[in-house]
């Protein structure tokens, strides 16, 4: 049984312009030790998702299924998800400034969160939080954990939430863009310094992102989210080298070569703009932007299904016959990457 | 303000006849590809320091940051500049020192082979004219109370250039060569997507048609579908309007695909100048080396196969730089010498620019490097 299984998962918020379906119809699951990457643009939904699996959307209506070691999240009793949240199902932020609390020092809050969920005197806590903020890479962190976060750089506040989320050992950790607000250099070390702990501790991972170059780098599944819905789930290999979507074309084609030997002209975008939520486009999301657009993309919804019987691991959500898939990308798509 | 001295490009207000932006009359004249490349923006030894004070009635200087320490740099026209580095490494200072949004603290800054550093009045404004800048956040660049027609057009008002109807009209033309539709004149900023402001932005800085426009982080808050929206039409505007462009960023893939020269930033000195693309196959200086593989690849292939230079600990204090070469405490390669010896930006192998005593040489993996002193920051015990 996986892990982390995440049925037709459906987030909607009701606003003064209309209901904005945030999340419409989400699947995945994930299991133990297991990396997946959700990658997507902004407002694709990928952080809703993630939130409202630990019970976080605020304001959202949430239905679906969310079962975690057999039990749905999403109809748990608030005080039950209590103790979940952060035990056994820890988060990651993407903006460390604004997570950490100003007002308490970093140990402190390391404290706080270790005493929410364990019987443990503040004093072995406290001990707890200096050996944890050794492991994630802080130099003297039994001086470091009386600071407050403003005496911490970017990349140490990072680990310190790092630190805070595995202090109980969570099963699953959810890295929500991580690594989006450091410079590379910090990058590397933190995306170094989660490997490492997923190899130590078996930690299964979601890491949401909108850089196709650290799920490339971490990911054993990708999902690419786009208006709300998952439109392609593949392993890593697969995602990269013979992705069926259009979208996931799209993405592959805008990024510039950073190898040396290639040299393109002018970069290949996607047209136009990510769809509304509240009035999205009938049929395929995707088919106002899509190169490969025909008739059927614009009255019917494709569903996420494996297009090729070889790899039924690989789903795809996309009108466009499996030749049509594997000769489009062949022929046209992989040659401008 | 005299019109005619300041408007010496545009003929008499026939709007229909002469829309904002044709290509650049100047530009015409010198066909010519290069005769002797004259910089157009050369800074030599230029210095910011940022003051800390302490105190309120009397403020005393208890230290100083040192932002930009000692840059030279030319840049030529019609090309794309990168400039690179880590957050506060002064890339962003440069740039603003470039376009006197701040003044030099020591040395000077020449557009066209006048020092520009202490230019006033009249002729300062003109100076203006000359380079513009488009900013990183297209949220906190755009004042949210005014329509985008006003913001694109408040530089035609300010140099008193445009007025009613033709303003409106040169604005809505702006409008069109950046991509946005004209019809959307009267609108805020908050009813357009990140994409599309920056659109507004870089027509505000195209209003004037400067010769230089200076780019800090124009696409780093911009998703990669809309980013390469947006370097193309960089890219477009650059051939179409004759434009040279100082590009700062932090995102390596889209400073190589943008820029014929690149300029490596670390602490406040430019550690490695050379062309874009023999830096990224050769990078002499072990900072710019390790800065390269610190860059996530989108290829699983070869994400497996390059080893990360992790570079241990933070970016030292600009308050207090370390000794000799800035990078040696984070060094792989560091020697005795590097902590002693500030190392020059001078011509290697190749006839790049790097400031370092012991650089790359091609093919050396930076991975097996082993430092010859003894380095603060350490891998963390694990």
């Amino acid at each position: 049984m996986a892990l982390l299984e995440v049925r037709d998962l459906h987030v909607q918020f009701h606003t003064d312009d209309g209901i904005v379906k945030a999340v419409d119809g989400v699947d995945f699951t994930l299991d133990r030790g297991e990396t997946l990457g959700i990658v997507g643009e902004s407002g694709s939904g990928k952080s809703v998702t993630c939130l409202s699996i630990l019970g976080l959307a605020r304001g959202g209506r949430v239905t679906g299924e969310a079962s975690f070691q057999g039990r749905d999240l999403l109809k748990m009793h608030p005080d039950e998800m209590r103790d979940i949240r952060g035990k056994q199902i820890a988060m990651i932020f993407q903006d460390p400034l604004s997570s950490l609390h100003p007002y308490y020092r970093v140990g402190a809050q390391i404290v706080e969160a270790i005493q929410a969920h364990e019987k443990v005197s503040k004093k072995d806590a406290h001990k707890r939080a200096v050996e944890l903020l050794g492991l994630v890479g802080i130099p003297r962190p039994e001086r470091r954990v009386d600071d407050y976060p403003h005496q911490f750089s970017g990349g140490m506040r990072q680990r310190a939430m790092i630190a805070m989320a595995l202090a109980l050992d969570p099963a699953v950790l959810i890295a929500d863009e991580p690594t989006t607000a450091l410079d590379v250099t910090v990058q590397a070390q933190i995306l170094d310094l989660i490997e490492r702990l997923q190899d130590e501790f078996g930690t299964a991972i979601v890491m949401i992102t909108h850089d196709l170059g650290v799920v490339a780098d971490m990911a054993d599944t990708v999902l690419v989210m786009y208006g709300g819905r998952p439109v392609e789930v593949a392993d890593r290999r697969t995602a990269y080298y013979h992705p069926h979507m259009p979208y996931t074309w799209g993405l592959l084609q805008s990024l510039p070569a950073i190898g040396a030997e290639q040299d393109q002209e002018r970069l290949h975008p996607i047209k136009g703009l990510p769809p509304s939520l509240i009035h999205p486009p009938a049929g395929c999301k995707f088919n106002p932007r899509c190169p490969y657009v025909f008739d059927l993309c614009t009255r019917e919804e494709p569903k996420l299904l494996p297009a090729d019987a070889a790899s039924p691991g690989h789903l795809s959500a996309c009108h466009l016959s499996l030749e049509d898939k594997q000769r489009i990308w062949e022929e046209e798509v992989a040659q401008t990457r | 303000m005299s019109d005619n001295e300041i408007q010496p490009s545009a003929p008499a207000p026939a709007a229909s006849s002469a829309p904002a932006v044709d290509a650049a009359p100047d530009a015409a004249a010198a066909p010519e590809p290069k005769p002797e490349r004259q910089p157009l923006v050369r800074l030599s030894g230029v210095k910011k320091y940022f003051p800390i004070t302490q105190g309120i009635v009397f403020q005393r200087e208890i230290g100083r940051v040192h932002a930009v320490d000692g840059v030279d740099l030319d840049v030529y026209p019609g090309e794309t500049l990168g400039v690179v580095g880590e957050t506060g490494c002064g890339k962003s200072t440069l740039g603003r020192l470039a376009c006197r949004l701040l003044d030099v603290t020591e040395g000077t800054v020449e557009f066209e082979g006048r020092e520009i550093t202490k230019l006033k009045g009249k002729e300062l404004r003109a100076f203006r004219r000359e380079v513009q800048m488009i900013f990183q956040d297209p949220y906190s660049s755009l004042n949210p109370r005014k329509r985008v027609g006003q913001i694109i057009g408040d530089p035609f008002q300010i140099h008193g250039i445009a007025d009613g109807k033709e303003r409106k009209l040169r604005v809505q033309e702006l409008m069109e060569v950046v991509g946005l539709n004209p019809e959307h004149y009267n609108r805020f900023p908050a009813e357009f997507s990140g994409g599309q402001r920056q659109r507004i932005g870089v027509a505000r800085a195209l209003a004037l048609r400067p010769k230089v426009i200076i780019c800090d982080e124009p696409v780093s808050a911009l998703d990669v579908s809309i980013q390469a929206q947006v370097i193309n039409l960089l890219e477009d505007l650059q051939n179409e309007f004759n434009l040279t462009y100082i590009f700062i960023a932090h995102d390596l893939s889209v400073v190589r695909h943008v820029s014929d020269r690149v300029a490596v930033m670390y602490l406040g000195k430019v550690v490695e100048l050379s062309d874009a693309k023999r830096l990224y196959a050769e990078p002499k200086h072990p900072y710019t080396g390790a800065l390269l593989s610190a860059v996530p690849v989108a290829d699983p292939d070869e994400a497996d196969k390059r080893e990360r230079v992790i570079l241990y600990g933070d970016v030292p204090s600009p308050i207090d730089p370390p000794s000799g070469c800035r990078f040696h405490p984070r060094c792989p390669k560091a020697q005795d010498r590097c902590v002693t010896e500030v190392p020059p930006l001078e011509p290697k192998a190749s006839g790049d620019l790097a400031a370092c005593h012991f650089p790359l040489e091609p093919g050396e993996d930076l991975a097996k490097a082993k430092p010859g002193i003894r380095q603060e920051s350490t891998a963390p015990a694990m």
